[in-house]
């Protein structure tokens, strides 16, 4: 119930991947057979990855993770246009690869300024609107966000920066292969996908840049990625994430279906069996497989390692941050109160999930609330009060 | 068909069985993220921190010295402009050669449009950068050299202790390259007296899309890859956790077996430098003599064309003309040019390299192969 944070590389995908760790082994930039060979099996896997979201192969280039997508895409944009202008608008619960990317151009004399979200964690595009200044070079917003599940109204965002010649990138790591996300209804000029969330290997991921947009590389060495990015190809990587992507487009009806019947049942079942248990996140407009709450008066850290014992596994804010904060930056910027953000576990699930394990869950999830709940001073004076 | 014989390892090896096994696991069901709290998050985990362990006994360093990053290449993007970020009030200064992998030179050019200043140092005709022209070269400004371990194309081994003493007496933090002396060579930081030095996995019988740099503590970089705080807080993204417990592999079997591997490739190395020289002549040996990589065989046969040599020879033996990574464009390699091959050698220049697979029978076959490719040109 974590798939957020990793989903199990799917058996075609390692059997597409075998082969080249043993046979197909040569560099791609070689001149002889297998050199070529292996050049137009990456070119065959960029053609898969662009159909996953309705862009042109040539507008795809390989990076090694969704962070490393949007590190490229942010300081890529800044770099090339700096002449153009110094300001960034991000969002307040942007993936920290995105907010971490900003900070540095930030001491490299960028400006950036941080957008706010409303109580579901939704973007006001009015909002936007009057934050753009003829300083500003790129807005960054995420598709979908990991922690609370919200989707934003990207179109919306997207055709204002584009009505005022601003690009705009979306960090798509946690929405591609779970909605629909097609480059050209999203109306977006760049956009990061990773391997991790789309049941491909880890080490691998790609940012998509609409047509000739110039981009100052990030990884600077050799010619491969058309000049955009230096280094020898990770090849078992990307076919492993073009037969990922190629997987995502047949199954994306029947496993998002299969989801909202999963999580609607979680999410009742909470609401149902335990008070005092708030849904973070849009309540329609969020990811299919992802159900967030911040039930009161309890740890969240506590209530994940009591559900392992019980063969569960979830997550308390995002698994990157998971070691390096101490409350979450999302919570707080839906104006969850730092005592009851304490309380936050995220279940994202997966095809592979079921509907008797979403009931199981349920049972040791008020199981467990009850237990910690029983230990807590918190609660006591909650309930006395 | 049968597979070429091949006899290009500089430009990517075939991984070792051993490695593949190790991954094995780390592909399928072990799939948690190493940054989650539960129980799917703990294999992965160890296993990340003893890959850091193996790579570090290979380097001798401490394991919290190494940092998983996605190839050679970003190690030295991260090296390099990591130094020149962080050091900005120091000076804008970096020194380094002409013969570089462009991962290097790439982004001292990039740098250059940040304020940065940099000195290409020339080597001398066997490859080798002259400690004299690095002494004159350092400034106040100064903030970092960046030399390579041992070349890709020629094989030659800089000096690198020698190197160190002067970048120490003058506080400036060393950086190399050693893609390619990895596995070849001893690659000992502390002997070596760098402050960091960049690998590669394919280079090492380890898979692509892996690589690490070491920083020697307590040396402060910018980040490169910004993020959350996955390696230590050095490099974002999730951990490539399959191919980075192949890195590690990789460097146990490396560090178990170097003496051997290269005492057989240097065997092999001259088995197949002996054979063309007595059978076709003139041969020109580019790089040194004695101070390169026991597998690299770099040669120049006069008047011919390295290309025409490779369409002759391309399905049966796999080498390469001037460096893998930029063979599409065909022109002198820099590396030839910076140690003043004269043209009628240097546009008929092939790199061989052997490795740990490469059979007596490979040599013998693929020099009965060169012989006839290069009588038939010469006749042409």
């Amino acid at each position: 119930m974590d798939h957020a944070s990793a989903t199990p590389v799917k058996k075609q995908v390692i059997e597409s991947m075998i082969p080249y760790f043993d046979q197909y082994f040569g560099n791609p930039s070689t001149v002889y057979d297998m050199g070529s060979k292996i050049k137009k099996v990456i070119e065959e896997q960029r053609s898969n990855v662009s159909q996953l979201i309705g862009a042109k192969p040539e507008e795809i280039v390989f990076t090694s993770s969704g962070a490393e997508a949007n590190n490229l895409a942010i300081k890529g944009v800044a770099l090339a246009r700096k002449k153009k202008g110094k300001h960034i608008i991000i969002s307040t619960i942007e993936h920290h690869s995105v907010i971490n990317s900003a900070r540095f151009l930030e001491r490299m004399d960028f400006e950036i300024t941080f957008l706010p979200v409303d109580k579901y964690g939704m973007v006001n595009p009015a909002h936007l609107s009057r934050v753009i200044t003829p300083e500003t070079v790129l807005v960054s917003i995420m598709h979908a966000n990991n922690e609370i599940g919200t989707i934003q109204a990207t179109p919306e965002l997207a055709d204002i920066c584009r009505e005022k010649g601003v690009l705009f990138h979306t960090d798509a790591v946690a929405s591609v292969g779970n909605i629909p996300v097609d480059v050209n209804v999203l109306n977006v000029d760049l956009l990061s996908l990773s391997g991790v969330s789309l049941g491909g290997p880890k080490g691998i991921g790609a940012l998509y840049f609409r047509n000739n947009l110039r981009l100052m590389p990030l990884i600077h060495g050799g010619i491969q990625e058309m000049g955009r990015r230096g280094g020898t190809e990770n090849v078992p990587g990307i076919v492993g994430l073009g037969k990922a992507s190629e997987l995502a487009v047949e199954e994306l009806t029947d496993k998002m279906n299969h989801l909202q019947k999963l999580r609607k049942c979680l999410v009742d079942g909470i609401h149902e069996k335990i008070g005092h248990a708030k849904l973070t996140g849009h309540p329609e407009k969020r990811l299919p497989g992802h159900a967030s709450f911040c039930i009161e008066a309890i740890e969240g850290e506590s209530l994940i390692y009591t559900l392992t014992h019980e063969g569960i596994y979830s997550n308390t804010g995002s698994a990157c941050a998971s070691k390096a904060l101490k409350t979450s930056p999302v919570l707080m910027s839906i104006g969850i109160p730092p005592d009851i953000a304490q309380g936050s576990v995220v279940f994202t699930m997966n095809n592979n999930n079921r509907i008797e394990e979403v009931k199981y869950v349920l049972e040791k999830l008020s199981i467990a609330v009850a237990k910690l709940r029983a230990l807590s001073p918190i609660w006591r004076k909650k309930i006395s009060s | 068909m049968k597979q070429p014989i091949y006899l290009d390892y500089n430009a990517t090896t075939p991984h070792d069985p051993e490695v593949i096994a190790a991954m094995q696991p780390f592909l399928g069901s072990a799939f948690g993220n190493p940054s989650s709290s539960h129980g799917y998050g703990i294999g992965p985990k160890q296993a990340v921190e003893n890959a850091r362990q193996q790579v570090a006994e290979l380097l001798n360093c401490n394991p919290g010295e190494v940092v998983f990053t996605s190839g050679g290449t970003e190690s030295n993007n991260h090296a390099i402009k990591g130094v020149a970020y962080a050091m900005r009030d120091k000076g804008n200064h970096i020194i380094t050669s002409e013969i570089e992998h462009p991962a290097v030179t790439e982004v001292c050019r990039f740098l250059e449009g940040f304020g940065i200043d940099t000195t290409y140092l020339p080597v001398d005709s066997q490859g080798r950068v002259r400690l004299s022209d690095l002494e004159q070269a350092i400034r106040p400004t100064t903030i970092m050299v960046t030399i390579m371990h041992a070349n890709n194309e020629v094989g030659t081994i800089q000096s690198l202790a020698e190197i160190a003493k002067i970048t120490k007496a003058h506080g400036i933090v060393l950086h190399t390259d050693a893609a390619q002396s990895i596995g070849k060579i001893p690659t000992d930081v502390n002997e070596l007296g760098v402050d960091l030095l960049s690998i590669a996995g394919h280079k090492v019988y380890a898979p692509k899309g892996v690589g690490a740099l070491y920083i020697r503590q307590p040396l402060k970089l910018e980040k490169f890859l910004h993020g959350a705080g996955q390696e230590m807080d050095w490099r974002a993204g999730t951990e490539n956790v399959p191919s980075i417990v192949g890195l590690g592999k990789a460097c146990e079997l490396a560090a178990k077996n170097l003496e051997q591997t290269m005492n057989g490739m240097k065997m092999l190395r001259d088995r197949l430098h002996a054979g063309l020289t007595n059978k076709l002549d003139p041969i020109r040996l580019n790089g040194h003599p004695e101070k390169r990589l026991p597998n690299t065989l770099n040669l120049s046969f006069k008047d011919l064309e390295a290309n025409r040599i490779l369409e002759d020879i391309g399905r049966k033996v796999a080498a390469s003309a001037g460096a893998a990574c930029h063979a599409d464009t065909v022109q002198v390699s820099h590396v030839i040019r910076a140690m003043g091959v004269p043209l009628d050698w240097a546009k008929g220049t092939l790199r061989f390299s052997v490795g740990r697979m490469t059979t007596v029978e490979d040599i013998d076959q693929a020099v009965a192969i060169v012989v006839a490719a290069v009588n038939k040109l010469k006749k042409q």
